[in-house]
């Protein structure tokens, strides 16, 4: 925040598409004025403001918190999730990474699971119906041991940090070209799967997770990793691996349970 | 009760003045919370299913009250504005979250964890329900830390802890700079898992657009689908407003994009008393606004305070010069010169209105001087950067994105910007509103924060509400409401909401004016920032109460909504939060108006000691609950007396 303030003047070719069955296009507009200090969501805040003034409807496009916590923004920018600066939000995404007389090419997230619902905006909801299949300990409030009762070493609490700080924004979706969510889902079991808490349910969760991640539309991984390229919060691939493991044992202990229940039944 | 209002508190039909009473149980301090929870009523599992509760907002508080309402057996219904339930803003909050357990062997207790809070809220909050925080918020870590939260740990595995403002022991527990949201995925895993197994119906992109009175009990709500755009009606045997604070009623806050009052100031509309609107939070550490097409302000976590050292130049004429060339001797560490107990961890109104102080003072730094140093030199040179970095590196990440600027090697500039409100729908002992049947949680509701909130409270009582109180006390009102008494939601009172709730979005539709939904907001902000900001006088107030109607006029005649009314559309959504948002400022700087003493965050020039805050006891130690009148009729204030019995009142002292 120097007090150099410059200006870009910029051509922006942003997807308008009116409802999740109409088609939609490419509409190019001239946005001016840009302070480099904005960030990319304040860029297109500056163009909408120009669209309301000469009467045309604004660009549709989510957002919520703008500081990268919330997980509401997405676009591809440019091709790139997120814009494809490395550990970066859209809404994190200043406009001193663009230069005056810039092309910039905007896109929603394209994904057989993210289904447009307007312009720029998708729907996610594939992402929380996984979760609810699997994604928690179940720990009814109230029955908790004190939590000093239960150690937790500091390199497993860290290793589960790093994968908590999933946000859920859709962008591994959105690079995969299988329209995986592979490391989405491989964040939320590593995480719980790093804490002693997570145990019980371990293999479960994992078995159940990884149905319905298929059952929600979402590809198979074939390991190109533009996921983990894309992460706006620089979640290692090694967590897919971690789950791999999870998951051929989760297999095996469903089909030994369903060999006792035939046994008995 | 106070002077202000006595002589003209309207009586209800019923013959009850219309603040009911608090039901604050008797007996000591540390035994009220468990005598009334012995003697709440109960209502029988097998019964659990024939209620129906609504749930609106999916944060700390709302999300925590849907999963463990639904795990008691209850049927939820949850509705949230975001995309999916685990974006509520909570997620955030960064620093950490308060719990008295005392794990440092440094002297903490429910009693000094209730002291604190007390003290720190200025003697504004209620002694009953902050005791009550104070003794649940050692479970909250124990039911997060059980549901996987991953909290910061020692080496040994136990949990570990760091301090925070206004408290001279270490009981914050954190997840690096990401508690809030580490919190909130707690809340929305426990959430998920009833939706999953169909204990809770979950309705993302919907928007509560009013509550629902028939017979003088909350029976529903009206919410809009903001895919389709379809407006419905949604019954329930209970109502819980969990939608969290109206920060975004100045524009620039910390506050998602998204936040708003909607939810609280039409439930105030249809009869329920709203609390201290002006009771502000200004947050010290936010990154300076750089320009007018900002958007918001990003906090900086309080939780830098610990080891950044706050100063300014001890001489204008240095104010261009680059920190570096700036020797320590010609350095105001001001803070640490006037509070030197507390220093740089002195509370939030406190540290905001000593920015403010420099900065008029002329010794502000950074573009157009409204900046001041939060330095890190010190702690590399006696840590290394490594250590620094491991503390707050997403901090200090997050800070040269925005700026470009890097933190380890040229100290941060930060200024003060608004961030929480602790104000809010006015609610008993048992988090009801004045409507019966209609609760309120979270920052949403006022009673525990009083003037000032203290740092890694709201996380702790966003928690307690959800997650320990609300499933006592709304269990208490269900055993006395029959399950067979559900209002159908073609009822005539639904029909009537419904009615109103579209005819309000076709009048905004037919505006077609000329002028952007944002411009009115930023105007309104500015107003707002102005006259009803960390400084408040007679005649701003009296400024912003001529500016705030005009404005809103002028928004009714010229506002520019482009789209449909049945569909996707975000000026709408927009429009609709800031034609409330243009009603209740003028709310908040009423009650602002009618305070005529200084408490925490609401400061009103007139009423100070040396530029310290001023209270005035004999005429208000109490809360003031707004009622509405009508929409030609001006508010009535009512007040509910303020005891202390435990905590003596006392001038704040920091030093």
């Amino acid at each position: 925040m120097s007090d150099s303030h410059e200006e870009l003047d910029l051509t922006l070719h942003v997807w308008r598409q009116p409802d999740r069955a109409a088609p939609g296009k490419m509409v190019a507009y001239k946005v001016t004025g840009v302070s480099t200090h904005a960030s990319f969501l304040e860029m297109l805040d500056i163009l909408n403001e120009q669209l309301v003034a000469r009467g045309e409807e604004p660009v549709a496009f989510d957002h919520d918190c703008r500081e990268g916590i919330c997980g509401m923004c997405s676009l591809m920018i440019n091709g790139r999730p997120h814009g494809g600066m490395r550990a970066t939000t859209t809404c994190q995404l200043h406009m001193r990474f663009f230069k005056n007389g810039d092309e910039i090419w905007i896109e929603p997230w394209r994904a057989h699971a993210f289904p447009v619902i307007k312009d720029l905006c998708v729907d996610r909801t594939a992402f929380d119906k996984v979760i609810s299949i699997g994604g928690f300990v179940s720990a009814n409030c109230g029955s908790a041991p004190d939590a000093n009762d239960l150690l937790v070493p500091k390199e497993a609490a860290d290793r589960a940090m790093d994968a908590a700080a999933c946000i859920g924004c859709g962008a591994c979706v959105a690079a995969c070209p299988n329209g995986s969510a592979m490391l989405f889902v491989a964040a939320k079991l590593s995480h719980l799967h790093h804490l002693p808490q997570g145990q019980p349910e371990r293999l479960a969760r994992t078995g159940a997770m990884v149905s319905a991640m298929d059952e929600a539309g979402f590809g198979a991984c074939s390991n190109h990793y533009e996921c983990e390229a894309a992460c706006p919060k620089d979640i290692s691939r090694d967590v897919i691996a971690e789950l791999n493991r999870d998951y051929a044992r989760s297999a095996f202990v469903h089909r030994e349970r369903a060999n006792k229940a035939d046994g008995s039944g | 009760m106070d002077r202000t209002s006595s002589s003209s508190i309207p009586v209800a039909a019923s013959g009850r003045s219309f603040v009911p009473d608090a039901r604050i149980p008797g007996g000591p301090i540390e035994q009220k919370w468990a005598k009334a929870k012995f003697e709440m009523r109960l209502v029988n599992p097998a019964n659990k299913r024939k209620y129906k509760v609504i749930v609106v907002g999916s944060g700390l508080a709302g999300g925590a009250a849907a999963a463990t309402l639904a795990e008691l057996g209850y049927d939820v219904a949850c509705f949230c504005f975001q995309d999916s339930p685990r974006r509520a803003h909570s997620i955030a909050a960064q620093g950490g979250i308060n719990a008295a357990k005392n794990y440092q062997n440094d002297g903490d207790s429910v009693h000094r964890l209730f002291y604190d809070t007390v003290k720190g809220g200025d003697f504004r909050a209620r002694e009953a329900n902050v005791h009550r925080l104070a003794e649940v918020s050692v479970d909250i870590i124990d039911q997060c830390a059980a549901m996987g939260v991953p909290f910061a740990r020692e080496y040994g595995g136990t949990l570990a802890n760091r301090s925070f403002g206004g408290a001279q022991v270490s009981r914050t527990f954190y997840a690096r700079g990401q508690t809030g949201q580490q919190l909130l995925l707690g809340v929305y895993s426990a959430l998920s898992r009833q939706i999953g197994a169909g204990k809770v119906r979950m309705f993302s992109r919907t928007e509560m657009l009013d509550v629902v009175v028939d017979n003088g009990r909350a029976v529903g709500i009206i919410v809009r689908d903001l895919v389709t755009g379809e407006i419905s009606s949604h019954a329930a045997h209970a109502v819980v407003l969990a939608t969290g604070g109206y920060g975004n009623v100045f524009f620039l806050s910390t506050n998602a994009k998204g936040c708003n009052v909607t939810s609280t100031y039409r439930a105030f509309k249809r009869g329920a008393g709203f609390a201290n609107p002006c009771f502000t939070q200004i947050h010290p550490t936010c990154i300076p606004v750089s320009g007018d097409y900002q958007s918001k302000l990003t906090l900086m976590s309080e939780s830098l305070r610990n080891d950044g050292r706050v100063w300014v130049p001890r001489k204008a004429s240095d104010c261009k010069l680059h920190p570096d060339k700036i020797a320590d001797e010609d350095r105001d560490y001001y803070l640490e010169r006037k509070y030197p107990s507390f220093g740089n961890l002195s509370p939030r109104d406190i540290a905001s209105r000593a920015a403010k102080e420099q900065c008029d003072d002329g010794r502000g730094v950074g573009p157009g001087g409204r900046g001041v140093y939060l330095d890190f030199r010190d702690a590399i040179a006696r840590d290394g950067e490594d250590r620094v970095r491991e503390k707050y590196g997403n901090l200090f990440d997050m800070y040269e994105r925005i700026t470009g600027e890097n933190p380890y090697r040229v100290p941060m500039r930060i200024y003060p910007a608004v961030h929480y409100t602790m104000g809010g729908l006015w609610v008993d002992y048992h988090l009801q509103t004045t409507i019966p049947g209609l609760f309120c949680l979270g920052e949403a509701n006022f009673s525990d924060h009083g003037a000032n909130r203290l740092g890694a409270s709201a996380l702790m009582q966003g928690l307690a509400d959800g997650y320990f109180i609300i499933s006592y006390t709304l269990g208490h009102y269900l055993a006395g409401v029959a399950s067979s008494s559900l209002t159908s939601s073609t009822a005539p009172a639904f029909a009537d909401a419904e009615r109103a709730v579209k005819q309000r979005l076709d009048r905004l539709m037919a505006v077609k004016g000329n002028r952007s939904v944002d411009s009115f907001h930023k105007e309104l902000g500015q107003v707002l920032w102005e006259d009803c900001g960390m400084a408040r006088t007679k005649g701003s107030l009296e400024h912003a109460l001529t500016a705030i109607p005009k404005l809103r006029e002028q928004f009714w005649r010229d506002v520019s909504i482009l789209g449909g009314r049945d569909s996707f559309n975000q000026s709408l959504e927009k429009a609709g939060r800031v034609a409330d948002f243009l009603e209740f400022a003028e709310l908040m700087c009423k009650d602002a108006l009618v305070r005529e003493e200084s408490c925490g965050g609401h400061y009103r020039v007139e009423h100070q000691v040396e530029g310290e805050a001023k209270r005035d006891d004999q005429n208000f130690c109490h809360v003031a609950v707004w009622e509405h009148t009508g929409d030609e009729t001006p508010p009535a204030r009512h007040t509910e007396p303020l005891a202390f019995e435990n905590v003596k009142l006392a001038t704040r002292s920091y030093k």
